[in-house]
């Protein structure tokens, strides 16, 4: 230890930290760690984070199964994943330490709530003996604190009682690693304030906690242990910290008010996608309709109808849902109507695993439906960039008036990340022209109406009900080319199959350049899709830094690919692609452009971490 | 809705498509009751939408010249909602049989009525499938033998006037196919409903049910066998009113009048806001040889769900002004990098 570390006023300075707060269910640990983030963030540093829950809301308290877990990387520099090992761990009970403890990096700090670690608990965590005594912990840096009874012990002189004392423990925990990690105070104790306002009692006992948290760093001799992490050098600008699901939804609203048209909503409550809901929901505003549908069909349904209205009609769910509304996603396929249906991926199939991501869903986007169907599928690469990924969805849906399925995942939809906020006038109009008149000629010479009149992007004319002239009727049943007039007749049939086809992909033709990062004349190319890109831009870093040559190339649209990744992936000797489910994107890159393309598969419900996506490609690279 | 009335004939709202219904089939004279209304309701022909789920009665919007979809199956009250909710200028029709509507969009069908989107329902009740080619359907009798069901059916059956009361739906009635001007008149009265109306019309399969109603729909058994509902008079029917409905514990019972006298005879009141007696009276169809109440049996004003939604979107635009993105960008906290 040198002298300056010794004295209590001196801070280590370190590049980044990776924090995990981990306790039961109860205890607050997605709260501890969203306050944690948003102090880090008004700090000015670069931050990702991962929220880890179990689907049930109150699983039995203690158990391992009961774990609730936030992980966030801090940093003084860019970065793109929420840290593969933690260097500080936070259990607030011995089933986090027995759940958690393997993931923390060797030497790492651990800071327990010991008050926690009494026999009941121990037993339930499957401990024999108290990993504090017995030796577990050697080689980590232990960090304990009474938290449960210090925090009612400063609770008691206010009033409060006890055992609502004790529910504000995560605010002591907070407290401590706000002063070991020199975070700024104010902003949580603002937040506390506004969060319970009314409940006075509730804001003083937290209050109380976080301060007591604080003190018992500071008179605890554990400067050694106190780091900060200096503000990142971002690009300038103003910057929020955001979810991939709330910018998702104010992508959709931006869309919205640049196409001019409003958005109507049908959805079903499904985790991991009813934030956007709730989202949406608060902003009627700006002309936002919600309807809480009675399931999944009548959801996409409503959207639908709204669409045919004239509305922007969306719908949100995740892959079971999905599943569900395949049958009128087809409806929409031969409607040829706008449609965006925003797909939240989790571990599937059947009710899988519901809190946690994976990214398996590609295949029935793009496969899912009877008949020949093809649609576009766009899909976002990190929290912020769902708000972009939700613009050119609609953008897409509107222009080409067709369906479009909107990729997210679990990782992406509850992580958070700072967003550098775009200038809203610089975001580009999306025209949206409805029909206002005839446009095509009858065997008598007269001016008719024609729904299935195709422009030179092969769309059709939205015509929308209450234009006088324009009165047509559509529908499922195959229809004549042109008069949209039902047609069983069998080349009718088969050309209307290949506009369809044609049709949807021509909007590759509105893609710009594909961008390749890293060495575009390497060796390797990592291929991308989805959530997977922060790992994979960290991995490509770390692997040019060890002396191979690789490019990383990330998609934004799924379907159609873009026109010039086929002659990008000639370039390379190999193409690996990293997904989160057994190879569906490789397989679809194989099936297009006859190149041997390499998985790297990961479908545990966690995303990659950079260090395991390295070491297995050095491994294919040996 | 529009305010101005517009003038039409029968033939503007005939599509230049060819009717491809059996011949002899129910749906015809529902067809031509429909489009014989519509002139004298005076709405525009853009401004009605016909909305359909599968199956025989759902090729009813290719007919209509007006705005349509025929989408698919059981799914036309979930899209006829999103038109309604976005579009309340317009008059949005929902048309089905008791497969499309009772049994694969049951779910769909319930929700709507309960929440009084403003829609226009027609149930065609032929209690069989069609289109399929003759199984049995969710309103089939008991016992019945088609092609799924060689031994006959032992499914308990749907009362949709039952099914509607219980899903609280405020405009509920019941015609029949052999009837234009009773058609008509519930058709109109359901249109001029604020929210969700359904219309049970019982509708003759000559292909595959024949004569499923012909003993309480032809000419000659009316009198004795449908229960006319007035509002505000004593529930009565047959020769000269001699037979009555009276409620014996809450259960609709029927009497000869000469036997209780007129004042026992309950009083139809399509507008009482509990739905218990004409739920009463919606169980006197219990099979299709016995008198059966056919008009209005609930008629209540509730608001229509598309007024509230919107209401509930210009609140708030009076409280929070009309939406300004670059405000909801910088919503959460905010710091500056420079």
């Amino acid at each position: 230890m040198t002298s300056t570390e010794e004295r209590s006023t001196d801070i280590r300075e370190v590049d980044r930290i990776v924090v995990r707060f981990a306790g039961d269910s109860g205890d607050g640990m997605q709260l501890t760690g969203d306050r944690f983030a948003s102090a880090s963030a008004l700090f000015g540093n670069d931050l990702a984070t991962l929220p880890e829950f179990p689907a049930e809301i109150r699983a039995p308290a203690g158990t391992l199964a009961g774990v609730s877990a936030f992980q966030i990387q801090i940093s003084d520099h860019d970065i793109h994943t929420q840290g593969d090992a933690p260097t500080v761990l936070v259990t607030m009970n011995p089933a986090a330490m027995k759940s958690d403890l393997p993931k923390l990096e060797p030497g790492g700090t651990v800071i327990v709530n010991t008050d926690a670690f009494e026999d009941r608990n121990l037993a339930k965590a499957g401990y024999d003996a108290n990993p504090i005594e017995d030796g577990t912990l050697d080689g980590y840096t232990v960090i304990t604190a009474p938290m449960t009874e210090l925090t009612k012990e400063v609770c008691k002189d206010i009033g409060v009682k006890p055992r609502d004392a004790e529910r504000s423990k995560n605010f002591f925990a907070l407290g401590l690693v706000s002063w070991l990690y020199s975070r700024p105070t104010e902003p949580t104790m603002q937040w506390i304030r506004e969060k319970f306002a009314g409940k006075d009692l509730v804001i003083a006992a937290n209050e109380a906690a976080f301060k007591a948290g604080h003190a018992f760093g500071e008179t605890a001799e554990l400067s050694a242990s106190r780091l900060t992490v200096r503000p990142a050098h971002l690009p300038a600008g103003t910057y929020t910290n955001i979810n991939g699901n709330t910018a998702l939804s104010w992508g959709l609203v931006a869309a919205s008010q640049k196409a001019g048209i409003p958005i109507f909503l049908g959805s079903y409550p499904i985790t991991p996608a009813s934030d956007i809901l709730h989202e949406l929901a608060k902003h009627k505003n700006f002309g936002v309709r919600t309807l809480q549908a009675e399931d999944e069909i009548a959801a996409v349904g409503s959207a639908l109808g709204a669409s045919y209205g004239g509305h922007l009609g969306i719908t949100t769910t995740s892959g079971p849902g999905v599943a569900l509304k395949g049958e009128t996603l087809g409806l929409a396929v031969s409607l040829e109507l706008p449609l965006v249906i925003v797909d939240i991926q989790r571990g599937g199939p059947s009710t899988g695993l519901p809190t946690k991501t994976e990214a398996a869903d590609l295949m029935m986007a793009r496969y899912g439906r009877h008949g020949e169907a093809p649609l576009p599928i766009v899909s976002a690469n990190s929290p912020s960039d769902c708000f972009d990924a939700a613009f050119e969805a609609v953008r897409i849906a509107l222009r080409y008036r067709t369906p479009v399925i909107l990729l997210s995942d679990g990782y992406l939809a509850n992580g958070t990340e700072p967003w550098r906020l775009p200038d809203v006038d610089s975001l580009p109009d999306i025209p949206v022209e409805f029909a206002s008149g005839p446009n095509a000629l009858n065997e008598d010479g007269e001016d008719v109406f024609w729904p299935y009149v195709r422009n030179d992007d092969l769309a059709r004319p939205w015509a929308i009900p209450g234009t006088a002239g324009l009165t047509h009727r559509i529908g499922g049943i195959e229809k004549e080319d042109g008069t949209g007039n039902i047609s069983y007749n069998p080349e009718n049939h088969g050309r209307m199959v290949a506009l369809r086809d044609e049709r949807i992909k021509l909007v590759a033709e509105s893609y710009p350049a594909t961008e390749i990062e890293g060495d575009a004349d390497g060796d390797v190319l990592l291929l991308g899709w989805g959530s997977t890109w922060g790992a994979i831009t960290g991995a490509t870093g770390r692997l040019q830094r060890a002396g191979h040559r690789v490019a990383h190339v990330h998609l934004r649209n799924l379907y159609p690919f873009p026109n010039d990744l086929g002659e990008i992936l000639q370039r390379f000797e190999k193409v690996i692609v990293p997904e989160m489910n057994l190879g569906q994107l490789s397989a679809m890159v194989r099936a297009e452009y006859l190149i041997d393309a390499q998985v790297i598969s990961k479908v545990t419900g966690q995303p990659f971490t950079t260090g395991e996506l390295v070491t297995r490609i050095e491994e294919m690279l040996r | 809705m529009t305010d101005t009335t517009v003038t039409t004939t029968k033939k503007d709202w005939s599509s230049d498509q060819e009717v491809r219904w059996c011949p002899g089939c129910g749906d015809y004279s529902i067809l031509t009751a429909m489009q014989l209304l519509m002139p004298e309701i005076g709405t525009s022909r853009e401004n009605t939408v016909f909305i359909s789920g599968i199956g025989c009665a759902a090729r009813f919007p290719y007919y209509m010249n007006t705005y349509g979809i025929h989408s698919i199956h059981g799914r036309s009250p979930a899209i006829a909602t999103g038109l309604a909710l976005t579009r309340p200028d317009l008059d949005v029709w929902v048309v089905g049989g008791d497969g499309d509507m009772l049994s694969i969009g049951g779910n769909h069908l319930i929700h709507a009525l309960r929440r009084n989107v403003n829609l226009t329902i027609l149930l065609f009740n032929n209690q069989i499938y069609g289109l399929t080619k003759g199984q049995y359907s969710p309103t089939s009798e008991v016992g019945k033998v088609t092609k799924s069901t060689p031994r006959g059916s032992i499914d308990t059956p749907f009362n949709p006037i039952s099914l509607a009361l219980g899903a609280e739906a405020t405009f509920v009635a019941r015609t029949h196919d052999m009837d234009r001007g009773h058609m008509q008149e519930m058709f109109r009265r359901a249109h001029d409903h604020k929210g969700s109306a359904i219309v049970e019309v019982y509708q003759n399969c000559n292909v595959f049910n024949d004569g499923a109603f012909a003993a309480i729909t032809k000419k000659d058994a009316r009198t004795e066998m449908l229960i006319n509902l007035t509002h505000g008079e004593p529930v009565r029917f047959g020769a000269d009113g001699a037979r009555g409905v009276v409620l014996d514990n809450g259960v609709a019972r029927i009497v000869d009048v000469a036997d209780v006298g007129v004042d026992a005879l309950v009083i139809h009141d399509e507008a009482a806001p509990d739905p218990s007696v004409a739920f009463a009276l919606s169980r006197l169809a219990g099979d299709r040889h016995s008198p059966t109440p056919v008009g209005v049996f609930r008629a209540v004003e509730h608001e229509d769900y598309g007024v509230s939604l919107n209401a509930q979107l210009a609140a708030a635009q009076a409280d929070a002004g009309p939406g300004d993105l670059h405000a909801l960008l910088h919503s959460l906290p905010t710091w500056e990098v420079s």
